[in-house]
């Protein structure tokens, strides 16, 4: 027979693990309505390679291809406005240390922000671009995500940034 | 076989025709690729480096061999010293061209910190490759005996041949998916039928002839 709480082992078991939970909720380790907590976004390998700081506020750098995504804080992810994202890449108009694949986009009220850029074409092996937020109210994070396929024309990145 | 043999001079030439066209119709493929247009010469010519240098994979094993028609085994032996400097060569410009065009990327390479998973065989290939230099100084200076020489420089051919193969296949660049696939394969059948030859079918069959000759 299989019945809950046959037996001393299951019992404790689920017992420990409600008392726990109910600790942690008091403790506020879990908040009411289980929202995820975000956690913060990890800058990745090379991320910060051919980096050119302060690159300039741009409308956009050329056509065709799009990046966008959405700034949140690290813990409740309530969305940043106005926050400075800095956008490279390798395209169609030269390589990564070409000055006119570097422009920096804020982010709008609801956290988003998006730039149009020319056609990113794989570099070094892979077609990738490199985002960074560098200022100085949240900690530096430099991101080097890897498009799906070379043929793709946008790109999603979402910062989780955390209080420096 | 075919319908009607092949006449037997022919053969020689319709082999190194085979032999040169599977080496450059990949790099005649890449050199169509649209992403040049793109590039700064040092990263082309970086690219083609490589290219070429996967191509001399193809041919190398052979020229050690002695298998290539037409060749006094001297000259075939020559062909590959030669073929030798030139993959070399071709290391120093793969390296060196990416390395001006990006030196972060090239140095987390080098570093073993990069974020592509082909870098590191690169750098695997090119460790034996500098291997194999200096083991050729010391067979030079007659330290090394020939048979160890000829077996460590086995091992460590089989190794670069190898990971060059995975560096090259995970690379998305400039050459044509499936002409890279098909010289990938090429080079890899091509050293291994070669090494399975020299070191296992020849020795065994070279001993059996000579237990028959003392019975």
């Amino acid at each position: 027979m299989n019945a809950p709480f046959y037996n001393r082992r299951a019992f404790l078991k689920s017992a420990g693990l409600a008392a726990s939970a109910l600790i942690g909720a008091q403790m506020g380790l879990v908040s009411p309505a289980f929202a995820k907590t975000y956690k913060p976004t990890r800058t990745m390998r090379g991320g910060s390679n051919n980096y050119r700081p302060n690159a300039p506020m741009v409308d956009k750098l050329g056509d065709g291809f799009w990046i966008s995504g959405k700034v949140r804080q690290a813990g409740n992810g309530a969305p940043l406005s106005g926050v400075r994202i800095q956008i490279w890449a390798a395209t169609t108009i030269g390589g990564e240390r070409e000055p006119r694949n570097h422009g920096s986009v804020l982010t709008a009220r609801d956290g988003s922000y998006r730039m149009e850029m020319m056609q990113i074409v794989p570099n070094f092996g892979q077609p990738h671009a490199h985002l960074a937020y560098d200022d100085a109210a949240f900690e530096t994070v430099f991101l080097r995500p890897v498009m799906k396929s070379a043929r793709d024309t946008s790109l999603k990145v979402d910062f989780v940034l955390k209080h420096a | 076989m075919a319908s009607r043999p092949t006449p037997k001079s022919a053969r020689p030439t319709l082999i190194w025709l085979a032999l040169l066209g599977a080496m450059t119709m990949p790099i005649i493929i890449a050199a169509f690729s649209p992403y040049l247009a793109y590039r700064d010469p040092a990263y082309i010519i970086a690219g083609f480096a490589g290219i070429i240098c996967l191509a001399l994979f193809l041919i190398q094993p052979l020229f050690a061999a002695g298998y290539l028609p037409g060749l006094h085994p001297m000259g075939a032996r020559r062909w590959h010293r030669g073929i030798g400097s030139a993959i070399f060569l071709c290391v120093v410009l793969h390296i060196g061209g990416l390395y001006i065009t990006s030196p972060p990327d090239t140095l987390d390479a080098l570093m073993l910190v990069a974020p592509t998973p082909f870098s590191v065989y690169g750098v695997l290939a090119t460790l034996g490759l500098l291997l194999t230099a200096l083991l050729l100084i010391l067979r030079r200076k007659r330290t090394l005996r020939y048979p160890l020489w000829r077996m460590l420089h086995n091992v460590l051919a089989l190794g670069i041949v190898g990971a060059t193969i995975i560096h090259a296949l995970q690379i998305q660049g400039t050459m044509g998916p499936i002409s890279k696939w098909l010289l990938c394969g090429a080079v890899l059948v091509v050293t291994c039928a070669t090494l399975l030859d020299q070191r296992l079918i020849r020795p065994s069959r070279a001993r059996r002839h000579a237990l028959n000759h003392n019975n």
